[in-house]
């Protein structure tokens, strides 16, 4: 009884300590990011490999959500006689909803989980150690430049996503299902106010910090071998998933 | 002068360093041997900080470096090159980039100067003629001797080599073996060796230390080292199974 409450509390405590190290690992590249020197050269590279790496998965899964937001959208708006309100009902979803968090899961499933990668093999190879023994300090170089990049590639990355898959309904609804283009655009620009997009790029800037903290913790902190790249990988890439549908929650109820 | 001072660390329940006493001369080359996973990297990761004892001292001109803040152990690692087991080059860049890295970043130095320094240490490590392809195109053998152009770009004071010659061919292993020795002959660094290419390794030591089963065991001349009666250094040196030295 004893060894088992013991255990419990063994097990409370290691989780508590890890939820710890995650915030401070947070803490030190928001820190680093700010001091002196800047490393711009960086921010702009992985800019461009976080943006185009995820792009043409973005693009794919916007146009097709959009296509089923076309289809759903119509089906339950006909039985009130509300097809006109079509675009309206697409655009709403995607700006506050499925746009932030869809597209949050493609960088996720195809940056992130490079990054836990790549940083895991730089830890197993003692890269991260060549750093500090360069007397470089390893988050600044390698982890704050991605999450600013993050901050910057997301909204745009879920603005991309969000036109397409407006894109996508107006081709199911006014092209196949025979809404009028007249009415699905004019719906959308009575109906969204400036507060859904604003919503939206929150959302979209803090899925876009969770990924690279989550991935880059759990790639900077791999056990150094080869089965600890591929656990950092599904760990940071499951983690991120939750944190976002979690955080989602939140943001929706206080932004509402 | 490098001093370690009852040294033990372990990693959950596994006991790797129990109590290491050592000193390291100025400016001679010491080699550490022991067997593979008797925790050679672990001590030399202790000396410049990147690990942190669970008990004892380290001290770097008698500044005890593991009660050390951040900025100071900046500081104190900037004394140090490292060599590391695998080389450890960034393998975003290539392999000019990766020995011009420290100058860029930590010297305030032109790139036209850098244009001219790095190309020269290539050349001495033999790669010349390498500097723009990526760690993935190079040899076991061309990576370690990049690392080793990384290792002394600075001119550091210290040097730590982790198993520089370990899986080279015998005629690499002596290259690298003369390149450790030429460029210690022009810079007069401390040399730390961690080495298992006995006794050819011994040509370019000053001392050698024996670590076994988690201390030092031995820090003598190679020659009394060779000579030695203690029944570890003899296991060691002649390969045997039986023996004082726990295999795992
Ligand atoms: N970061 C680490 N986490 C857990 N165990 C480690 C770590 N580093 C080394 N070890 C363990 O310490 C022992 C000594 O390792 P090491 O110093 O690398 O051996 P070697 O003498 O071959 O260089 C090994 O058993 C290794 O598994
Ligand atoms: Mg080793």
């Amino acid at each position: 009884m004893v060894s088992l409450l013991s255990r419990i509390g063994r097990v409370a405590l290691d989780q508590i300590a890890g939820m710890g190290r995650l915030f401070l690992f947070l803490v030190a590249a928001v820190f680093q990011a700010f001091r002196p020197p800047a490393k711009i050269h960086l921010i702009i590279y992985h800019i461009k490999t976080i943006g185009v790496d995820s792009l043409s998965v973005v693009v794919l899964s916007g146009f097709f959500t959009g296509m089923v937001m076309g289809f759903q959208g119509y089906y339950s708006l006909r039985k009130f006689n509300a097809e006109s309100w079509l675009g309206s009902a697409t655009a709403l979803g995607l700006l506050r909803e499925l746009g932030p968090v869809l597209s949050a899961f493609m960088v996720t499933g195809r940056t992130g989980s490079a990054m836990a990668a790549e940083l895991g093999t730089m830890r197993a190879t003692e890269q991260i150690d060549a750093l500090y023994s360069m007397a470089i300090n390893p988050i600044k170089y390698l982890v704050s430049p991605r999450i600013i990049a993050s901050l910057i590639a997301m909204p745009l990355l879920t603005a991309i996503f969000n036109v397409i898959g407006i894109f996508g309904s107006y081709v199911v609804g006014v092209g196949i299902l025979g809404v009028s283009s007249g009415s699905f655009f004019s719906g959308m620009e009575n109906s969204v106010v400036f507060h859904d997009v604003y919503s939206g790029v929150v959302k979209s800037v803090c899925f876009g910090l969770i990924i690279t903290w989550i991935c880059c913790y759990k790639g900077f902190n791999a056990p150094p071998m080869a089965t600890g790249v591929s656990q950092a990988t599904t760990e940071s890439v499951v983690l991120s998933f939750v944190l976002i549908l979690v955080w989602d929650y939140f943001l929706t109820s206080i932004m509402l | 002068m490098i001093r370690v001072a009852n040294l033990h660390k372990s990693f959950h329940a596994q006991k790797v360093l129990n109590g290491v006493n050592i000193e390291f001369a100025t400016g001679k080359i010491t080699t550490i041997v022991g067997t593979s996973g008797c925790g050679k990297t672990v001590l030399l990761k202790h000396l410049n900080a990147l690990l942190l004892p669970d008990k004892g001292e380290v001290f770097v001109d008698s500044v005890d470096i593991t009660t050390l803040g951040q900025r100071d152990l900046y500081q104190i690692r900037g004394k140090f090159g490292v060599l590391f087991q695998g080389a450890a080059l960034l393998d975003s860049m290539t392999v000019f980039d990766n020995v011009a890295f420290p100058l860029r970043e930590k010297t305030k130095m032109s790139e036209s100067a850098i244009n001219k320094k790095v190309p020269e240490r290539l050349e001495q490590v033999g790669l010349g003629e390498m500097g723009h392809k990526f760690p993935a195109e190079l040899s076991g053998g061309m990576k370690k001797r990049a690392g080793l152009a990384r290792a002394l770009i600075m001119d550091p004071e210290i040097v730590l080599f982790d198993e520089p010659t370990t899986g080279l061919d015998p005629v690499l292993a002596t290259s690298i073996h003369q390149l450790i020795a030429r460029t210690h002959a022009d810079f007069g660094f401390t040399g730390i060796v961690v080495s298992h290419t006995i006794p050819q390794v011994f040509d370019i030591s000053d001392y050698v230390a024996m670590l076994a089963n988690g201390v030092v065991e031995e820090v003598t001349p190679p020659e009394i080292f060779r000579a030695s009666q203690n029944p570890i250094v003899q296991q060691f040196i002649q390969g045997k199974t039986e023996g004082p030295i726990q295999v795992l």
